[in-house]
């Protein structure tokens, strides 16, 4: 077995009396396509902050790529992407201006920069949008800019927080395409979602109920210990538990 | 370093690129400097004058033709009663009623002695002391002209008579813009660049860019000098723009040297900046950051030195002033503007401010955090 990229243990969340995130302990290897599900307010986007580096856990130990994730945060950040439900490029600077932007502080070389900003252009098709305004582009093409952007360092994990909210199901086809290449070239990815059928696309997957990880498998034994047709079945019989409700 | 040039290419291109902050960022100092100095002026002018003249005399209406032609005066009613004129203040139609009794003339021919009642409207403070003031120094003069007539000149005066000769140094005319306008562009560059600096920052963490910045591996320091440079530049540009309307409208040119303006204002915008950037630390809105940025603006203003001398407010107060930034800066440009003060004059000032840049950028750095 290959050791993991992430690895938690009874990771812990607390905000004054509320705990968001309430002992998480799961491992995540190499390459694989992580489905981190939940109803709203489970906890998975604090979860996913804390893994990140914004957010310093209550207790708990974690590890990213092999960094403690208390003591070596800036060792973290290079070597992981992260994209946040809120789109978080910068809407008054151009296509390119923010691709390079974000190479830039990452580090990348002139050089690198170049190579790599044409790359990414041509493959998600945007090389007539270049110069236009990241404010002037349709939902779905800045999801996957953003996507683009977050692992320009080639790093060894990505995180996607909810990366296909309000998209069409065309784009999100797109948008997973692009997940599955990344993945291919051993980026592993740690994702949220709502959309059962992605879940489906998963490696493994946990569902989160209240703050606590009820469950974690890939689909099919979930679906087999739920005894269960679909995804949304599982989902459904963990979620409606949830005494949490927003 | 590579980081900071990347930053501040990005800066640079988003302010470049908002053309409504970039013309308030530059005109509207221009605009404010141009306008506030007309506010600012204390020379109290176009006093309501309601005079009551109950003797009619030649000596009377030399005496109130004296006062009109003075430019401070108009005279806004002739009455024929104090309670008349008394009217006149309780509509706000006068500021001063000069009462002249009746048999002025007579008596001050025979008893070489007169009284005169002077009723001045307080509310406004200061126009009410200045009007009072000159309509006391004009009757004054008067008084001396008509002893002069009078009195045969001896040479053996029998009263001691002290006469003042006064002369304005550094600012011959009491020319108020020369005084203001310095003071008045310190005000604009302070507001400019510690409201800019602030807003930037609360504006990415709006928006959610910050958290972008915060999961890259970047320094804190490369990120907090990546905004202050940028506002840094803008304040010398606002400043010399200010400096080119002084020269040029208002006819200021600095007795001092100019380097040792910028060299002051260089390390004066470090801690303006500073203190831009420890607003946004501490806030989550633009809204919180506005907020707060006002209440400091507004006490660094009218604490500053900038309208009435900090010498006057009690010691309390003249402490507050002491941590006020602002009041250094209008010290220093009118010491250099006005009286031309070397490097050796303004380096208690120069220190004092060097202090605030270190304490508020450290505290801001210590404060910024990537990871709530």
């Amino acid at each position: 077995m290959q050791q993991p990229v992430i690895k938690t243990e009874l990771l812990t969340k607390r905000f004054g009396s509320f705990t968001a995130a309430d002992e998480l302990t799961f491992e995540v290897y190499p390459g694989e396509i992580f489905g981190f599900l939940g109803a709203n307010g489970a906890g998975k986007t604090t979860a996913m902050r804390m893994l990140c580096g914004l957010s310093l856990p209550s207790s708990g130990k974690a590890t990213i790529a092999g960094f403690d994730i208390y003591k070596q945060t800036e060792k973290i950040k290079q070597n992981i992407g992260y994209m946040s439900q809120k789109f978080s490029l910068y809407e008054d600077l151009t296509v390119i201006e923010n691709i390079r932007f974000y190479a830039g502080i990452y580090g990348l070389s002139d050089k690198e920069i170049k190579a790599k900003s044409n790359n990414l252009l041509d493959q998600l098709g945007l090389q007539n949008e270049a110069k236009k305004l990241v404010s002037e582009l349709p939902l779905g093409w800045k999801q996957k800019l953003s996507f683009s952007v977050a692992v320009i360092h080639q790093p060894k994990i990505v995180f996607l927080d909810e990366p296909t909210g309000g998209v069409d199901p065309v784009t999100r086809r797109q948008f997973w395409d692009l997940i599955y290449d990344a993945s291919d070239k051993g980026l592993t990815v740690f994702v949220t979602t709502h959309y059962m059928d992605e879940a489906e696309y998963c490696n493994r997957i946990s569902i989160m109920v209240d703050g606590r990880i009820e469950a974690l498998d890939t689909p099919s034994n979930l679906k087999k210990q739920f005894s269960a047709n679909s995804m949304d079945d599982v989902f459904y019989q963990l979620a409606r538990g949830a005494k949490r409700n927003e | 370093m590579r980081t900071i040039k990347f930053l501040l290419q990005k800066e640079f291109r988003q302010i470049f690129r908002n053309k409504t902050l970039l013309r308030s960022i530059l005109i509207s100092p221009c605009i404010q400097l141009l306008i506030l100095p007309l506010a600012a002026n204390y020379e109290v002018k176009n006093i309501s004058l309601a005079v009551v003249d109950n003797d009619h005399s030649a000596y009377s209406q030399k005496m109130i033709s004296k006062i009109t032609s003075s430019g401070y005066f108009k005279l806004t009613s002739y009455n024929s009663s104090f309670k008349e004129a008394y009217h006149q203040i309780e509509e706000d139609k006068a500021d001063i009623i000069l009462e002249i009794p009746a048999h002025f003339e007579r008596n001050l021919v025979r008893e070489n002695e007169q009284k005169l009642f002077v009723a001045v409207n307080a509310i406004n403070g200061t126009k009410a002391l200045l009007g009072g003031g000159y309509l006391a120094n004009i009757i004054n003069n008067y008084n001396n002209e008509i002893r002069l007539q009078w009195v045969q000149p001896s040479r053996f005066n029998t009263a001691p008579l002290i006469e003042i000769a006064s002369s304005n140094w550094y600012n011959p005319l009491m020319n108020y813009q020369i005084f203001m306008v310095p003071g008045i562009l310190v005000m604009l560059v302070t507001m400019i660049g510690g409201m800019m600096c602030s807003l930037n920052i609360v504006k990415e963490k709006e928006i959610g860019t910050i958290e972008q910045i915060n999961v890259t591996p970047i320094k804190k320091h490369h990120f907090i000098l990546g905004k202050l440079i940028p506002f840094w530049v803008i304040g010398m540009v606002v400043f010399t723009l200010g400096l080119l309307i002084a020269r040029f409208v208002y006819h200021i040119i600095p007795i001092g040297n100019i380097s040792l303006l910028y060299g002051f204002l260089a390390v004066y915008l470090l801690a303006v900046l500073g203190l831009g950037l420890l607003i946004s630390t501490y806030s989550d809105t633009q809204q919180q950051a506005m907020s707060i940025t006002f209440f400091f603006v507004m006490i660094f203003n009218l604490m500053s030195g900038l309208y009435t001398p900090v010498e006057s407010m009690p010691n309390w107060a003249q402490w507050i002033a002491k941590f006020n930034p602002l009041s250094y800066f209008i010290q220093v440009m009118r010491m250099v503007v006005l009286k031309g003060s070397e490097f050796n004059d303004v380096k208690p000032h120069l220190i004092a401010i060097l202090g605030f840049a270190i304490v508020f950028n450290t505290w801001a750095i210590l404060n910024y955090r990537k990871r709530a």
